[in-house]
C-alpha cells in the first residue's frame, strides 16, 4: 500500500456507511478505501454503529409467510455461481474497473481542451463522476466548486499552495475552497473527480486558460 | 420460538459459522427469528413502505444464507454484517442505485481469522453499544437521522460524540495482520 496522507472525512464515512451518498460519491469512497486500510478500518468501525442501531431496532411485524418465502428465495438462488474475489493489481482498483470496463487502457478519453482529457462514468443523476487526465505540469481544471467536489488521485500527483496529493490521496473541496492545483512534472496525473453540483463544461476551457496565465 | 431461545450476542457468530459450514437450517431459523423483524423495522424507518420493507427484508435474510462464507467475525459483528447487507438492499430497493463496494481483501486458503481479533472485536462492539445507549438523547437522534437517511451528507455533523477510536485501531490491527499473513 502506498503512503496516503489525505483521507475520507468523517461526514463521508458516516454517509457511505449509512448508504445515503449519491452513487458518484460512493464510487470515489469505495475506490479510496480499496487503496487505504486506515479508512477501511474507519468504515468498519462506522458500520458497527449501524449494526448497533439495527440490533436495537424495535421489532417490526413480519409476514406470517416471511420465513417460508425467504427459504424459497434461497432455493431459487442456489444456482448462482460463486463470485471470485474482486482484487485488482492494475492502476484502477476493482470498483472503478467495474465502471470503466477494464483498467487504465480501457478508459475512453475525450478531449476537454488544452491537453486535458476526461471520461464521464455513468452513474445515477444526483451527482457526476469522471476521470481526468491532466498533462504533467499543467493546471487541474477547476469548476469553481459549487456543492461538494471529491478528487482522488490514481496516478501521478498534483500540488496546490499547501499540499501534495499523490496516488490514493483524496481532496474534499467545498464551496469555500478557492485553489489552483497543478499536476506534477514527470507523469500525467489521472484523477477520479465527483461533484454534486451540475458541471459547467463550457467554462472549462476559459478557466483553464485563466489558470495558465496565473501560473 | 420463544425469547428464551435467543442466544446472547456473541453466539450469533457461531450461528453464522454453522450456516456457512453445515448449511444449518435450525441456526438460520434462529437468526431469522432475531434479525428479520429488526431488519424490517430498520428499512421502514429508512422510508420503505410495509410491502417494500417486507420484500427487501426477505432478500436481505436470504443473502445472509447465501453470503455466510463472506462473514468475517474479526471485521464485523453479526449485527454489523447483517446491517451492511440490509443497507445495500435499501440502496437497491429504495434508491434504485448501484452501490460500488471497496475491493475485496486478500483471502488465503486458510482464511480462518485470528481468534484474538474476533474476541477483541466482540468486546469493542459491546462497548460501542453501551456508549450509544449512554449518549444524550439529542446526539443519539442525530446518529439515527444520519442512518435513516433524514440527513444529506453535507448536513451530517462529524462530531457524533461516539468513541470510535479504540474499535478503529482494533480493526486496523486485524487488517495489518491479514495483509501480513497473505504476503
Ligand atoms: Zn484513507
Amino acid at each position: 500500500m502506498t503512503q496516503i496522507n489525505h483521507h475520507l472525512s468523517e461526514e463521508l464515512l458516516i454517509a457511505y456507511s449509512a448508504g445515503t451518498l449519491p452513487e458518484a460519491f460512493n464510487l470515489v469512497v469505495a475506490t479510496h478505501i480499496s487503496l487505504c486500510d486506515t479508512c477501511r478500518a474507519a468504515l468498519d468501525a462506522q458500520d458497527a454503529v449501524g449494526g448497533a442501531l439495527l440490533d436495537e431496532s424495535p421489532d417490526a411485524v413480519v409476514g406470517d409467510d416471511a420465513y417460508a418465502k425467504t427459504l424459497a428465495l434461497i432455493a431459487d438462488q442456489n444456482t448462482t455461481p460463486v463470485q471470485h474475489p474482486r482484487i485488482s493489481d492494475g492502476v484502477l482498483p476493482s470498483p472503478l474497473q467495474e465502471y470503466v470496463g477494464g483498467d487504465i487502457d480501457a478508459i475512453r478519453w475525450k478531449s476537454a481542451g488544452l491537453g486535458v482529457q476526461q471520461a464521464i462514468l455513468k452513474t445515477s443523476k444526483d451527482a457526476k463522476v469522471r476521470l481526468l487526465r491532466i498533462p504533467a505540469g499543467a493546471a487541474v481544471p477547476d469548476h469553481g466548486h459549487r456543492g461538494t467536489e471529491l478528487t482522488l488521485v490514481l496516478q501521478g500527483a498534483f500540488r496546490d499552495e499547501a499540499d501534495r496529493f499523490g496516488r490514493g490521496d483524496l481532496e474534499v473541496a467545498n464551496e469555500d475552497v478557492e485553489h489552483m492545483p497543478v499536476a506534477e512534472v514527470g507523469e500525467d496525473c489521472i484523477c477520479l473527480a465527483a461533484t454534486d453540483a451540475p458541471l459547467k463544461f463550457n467554462s472549462l476551457v476559459p478557466r483553464l486558460a485563466q489558470s495558465f496565465l496565473r501560473i | 420460538m420463544t425469547a428464551s431461545r435467543t442466544p446472547p450476542r456473541g453466539e450469533w457468530v457461531q450461528h453464522l459459522q454453522k450456516i456457512r459450514d453445515h448449511r444449518d437450517q435450525a441456526a438460520f431459523a434462529e437468526v431469522f427469528q432475531h434479525f428479520a423483524p429488526r431488519v424490517k423495522s430498520f428499512l421502514m424507518k429508512s422510508g420503505a413502505s410495509d410491502t417494500l420493507a417486507e420484500e427487501a427484508m426477505q432478500e436481505a435474510l436470504a443473502a445472509v444464507w447465501q453470503k455466510a462464507h463472506l462473514f468475517d467475525p474479526s471485521r464485523a459483528s453479526p449485527a454489523t454484517w447483517i446491517f451492511t447487507i440490509a443497507r445495500n438492499r435499501k440502496i437497491d430497493a429504495l434508491r434504485k442505485q448501484n452501490r460500488p463496494e471497496p475491493e475485496d481483501l486478500p483471502w488465503g486458503p486458510e482464511a480462518e481469522p485470528d481468534q484474538t481479533d474476533v474476541l477483541a472485536l466482540a468486546q469493542e462492539t459491546r462497548k460501542l453499544a453501551q456508549a450509544m445507549a449512554e449518549l444524550p438523547q439529542k446526539q443519539r437522534e442525530l446518529i439515527e437521522q444520519a442512518y435513516y437517511g433524514d440527513l444529506s451528507h453535507s448536513e451530517i455533523a462529524a462530531q457524533t460524540g461516539l468513541p470510535l477510536g479504540t474499535i478503529k485501531s482494533r480493526l486496523r490491527l486485524a487488517l495489518d495482520r491479514l495483509r501480513h499473513r497473505m504476503k
